[in-house]
Order: structure tokens, then sequence, then C-alpha cells
């Protein structure tokens, strides 16, 4: 490996000191792997410190490329939500790590409102780690199904085959309405309505997705 | 069928014997001639989640060419098909989806279970998938592999055609429709449970684990 090679693969983005200079301590550490800049963001401020780097002019980083979390083996390490980050204009990438405590809620501020991709991209956080993001237009399963019970398939403490027997699994799904798994804008029609669950019609009858006749 | 041909009657030199007794006239068992007609213009319902979806696309196209065996029509309505194919792996929530298409179906109809995800899960043994389409739907025929080759499926395509034509109409049973029950399965529960039996490298957790 050339002296240039080593030093790319090692070289801390300076977005890192940046954020310092701003944030200071809600910066708790950063780290680089395989050539790629990893800073950990405290869960309070995480929101000021996505906004500001996609605002400040030295950094926009407009473009999100991927929600996601990690959960480790180890129980004793925290739940980890997974920002990838991307500034098209610079093409510099930057992943920011917002650490969740399990013992803990598991909740974090949605970033819809500076990126509207992650809407479906937190959906899918939530539907497979439980983790809940506040603020979020329409946090609901995207993958599973709106009324799945056995809880969140990624997380460590989930088997493998789920929860429930094949039997009882089989039973669920052949019960469940396959409209219901879309929103009243999705489907145009209010058909299965009623037969969504509780919370869902409540957020449906506030609106903003779609209307109610 | 039945129908004379009164011309045929009228000329008498030797030639015209022969004609006299083509094929204007036909007997034949009903069982025959009925399961004939109907194996010979199965008209598929393609139900193609995956891989194997690829494959029955090759089996449909020129190179292969399923209208040989009568199936030229791909019916994308199930109201007007006779066999469903489900090409490829079923989540559980597709399995709402899959019986919903199946109870649509006019009678007769059968059902291929391609590839090894449709007939028992195949890999994906795990939370999110169907271990064997025979638990929400009654299969007819299963086709293995993973992706069969369009050789496989025309193989269980023929066989279909031939199960077909060992059937007869007189058994009302074959024409019973095995709807969804009040336990909300068509089959009893403990069969379902065995039909998903954990295999392959998973055994180690058990279903109730």
């Amino acid at each position: 490996m050339t002296a240039a090679a080593a030093d790319a693969r090692t070289t801390v983005s300076p977005s890192v000191a940046a954020l310092r200079a701003e944030f200071g301590p809600a910066i708790e550490r950063h780290l680089v792997s395989s050539g790629d800049t990893i800073v950990y963001v405290a869960r309070e401020r995480s929101h000021d410190a996505l906004a500001w780097l996609r605002d400040t002019p030295s950094q926009r980083f407009d473009y999100l490329t991927d929600v996601t979390a990690v959960e480790y083996r180890d129980p004793e390490r925290p739940l980890e939500v997974v920002y990838q980050l991307r500034a098209l204009a610079r093409r510099a990438d930057l992943r920011v790590k917002v650490a969740l405590d399990q013992a803990g809620a598991l909740e974090v501020r949605s970033v819809v409102d500076l990126w509207h991709g992650a809407d479906w991209l937190e959906r899918e956080v939530y539907d497979m780690f439980g983790v809940t993001f506040t603020g979020h237009p329409d946090l609901r399963r995207i993958l599973m199904w709106e009324t799945y019970a056995e809880g969140y398939p990624l997380r460590k403490d989930f088997p493998l085959r789920g929860h429930f027997s094949r039997a009882e699994q089989t039973r669920q799904a052949l019960a469940a309405n396959p409209e219901a798994h879309y929103s009243l804008e999705e489907l145009s029609i209010a058909d299965s309505f009623h037969e969504l669950p509780a919370a869902m019609r409540e957020r449906l009858l506030r609106g903003e997705r779609g209307y109610l006749r | 069928m039945g129908l004379t041909n009164p011309a045929a009657e009228n000329q008498a030199d030797e030639q015209t014997v022969v004609s006299s007794m083509s094929p204007n006239w036909v007997t034949t068992r009903l069982d025959f001639l009925t399961n004939w007609a109907r194996a010979n213009s199965l008209w598929p319902m393609p139900f193609g989640t995956a891989c194997c979806a690829i494959e029955y696309m090759a089996t449909a196209a020129s190179r292969f060419d399923i209208a040989r065996f009568g199936m030229e029509r791909q019916s994308f309505s199930p109201r007007q098909a006779d066999v469903l194919i489900c090409a490829g792996r079923l989540p559980f929530k597709l399995a709402p989806v899959i019986r919903r298409i199946w109870d649509q179906m006019p009678q007769p109809k059968w059902s291929i279970s391609m590839g090894a995800c449709a007939s028992s899960g195949g890999i994906f043994d795990n939370y999110s998938m169907v271990q064997g389409i025979d638990t929400i739907i009654p299969v007819d025929v299963y086709v293995p592999g993973c992706p069969p080759r369009p050789e496989g499926l025309m193989y269980g395509i023929l066989l279909l055609q031939k199960k077909i034509k060992g059937e007869t109409i007189a058994d009302d049973s074959l024409r019973q429709e095995h709807l969804v029950g009040p336990s909300g399965l068509f089959l009893p529960p403990e069969k379902v449970d065995e039909l998903s039996e954990p295999f392959g490298n998973s055994v180690s957790q058990t279903r109730s684990a």
C-alpha cells in the first residue's frame, strides 16, 4: 500500500473538527473505519447536528443515503441508529451514529423534516428494530403488516422463526386484509378503513394522508 | 360432432365409402373428452415473486414456449385462469393475496408450486416466510429446483396434464373448494406445523422457541 493510499484510509473527515467546534461535548467520539469517518452524536443534539451538517455552507450534506440501525450481540452495547450522509457537490461522505441505551427509551428525533427520503427509511428502522422517531409524520410498519404482533424481527432477542408457531403465523397471515397494509392515500378508497388498527385509524383521521368521506 | 353428411350418403362409389365413415361421428367417453379439452387448454395464472418467475418467463417465451402445451394465454386475471403457478418464495404478507387469487379462480382449477421456496420455504426458514404454499392453498404438482430449469417446469406441466387426464367428472370431491375455515386455516393447525417442520441448518431452534 502506498503512503498516500494508507493516508486516505486513515484520514479523518474535516467535518468532525467543525462539528466539535460547533457542538462541543455533544460530539461523543469519532473513528475511521476503512476510510469512512464515523462520528457519534448525543441523542439530544442529533437533530441539531444533522440539520447543521445539511445547512452549513462548508458542509452541505444534502443527500441522506441511508438510515439504518445496528444492535450488537453484546447486550451492554447500546443500539445505534446510523445516518449515512453524502455531500453531492463536494463528493464527501460522513457516517453519523446515535447511540441509544437499551435500558432507556429507544427514541430519537425524526429527520424527515430535513430529508424527505428519511420517511420510509425511518419506518423500516421502526419496523425492524422498534426505534421510535419522534416527529415522524406517519410512523408505522413498512415491511411487516400493521397488525404484526411478534415484535421487531432484527432485534437480537427475536428468534429466527418468530415467536409464534407456524400454524399461528399462518392463521394470522390469512386473517390479514391485504388492503389494510396501505394508507388511504395509497388505496384511494376507504373500503378497509374500519378494519385498520385503532391507532392507525386515529392517525389517518388526523389528516395529512388523504381524505375520508 | 354427431352430424351426418347427406352429400356423402348420396355418393355410392367406392371412394366415398371411406369419407362416409370419416370422423363426422365420434364416439368417446365424456370423461376422456372433458379431460382432453381441459388438459390441453390450461390457462396459467402466473404468481411470480422471485427468481423462479424469471425461469417461468423463459418457459413461456419462444425458446421453450409453453404454448405448445396449450398454455398460450397467460391469464393475468384469476377469473379466466385454470392453473395457478406460484413461482417464487411467498412471504406471510402475500399469503392472504395468493389465497384470495386462488379463491377467485373458478373451478376446475389446479395449482403448481414452482421451486424450493414455494414448495417448502427453501432456504428461507425464518419469521417472514410461508413454509410451503400447501399450507395456504392446495397444490397439485411440486416442481423442485432452485430455481427449476424450464425443462423442469415443463415436466411439471406435463405431469399436471397427466393428472388431469386421470380425473373423472363423476367425482365431485375433485372440484370441492377447500376454503379457509372458522379456525382461520384450511388445514388443521397440527398439519401446518408438521408441514413446516424445521429442517436444514436451523434445526437447533424449535418451533416454539
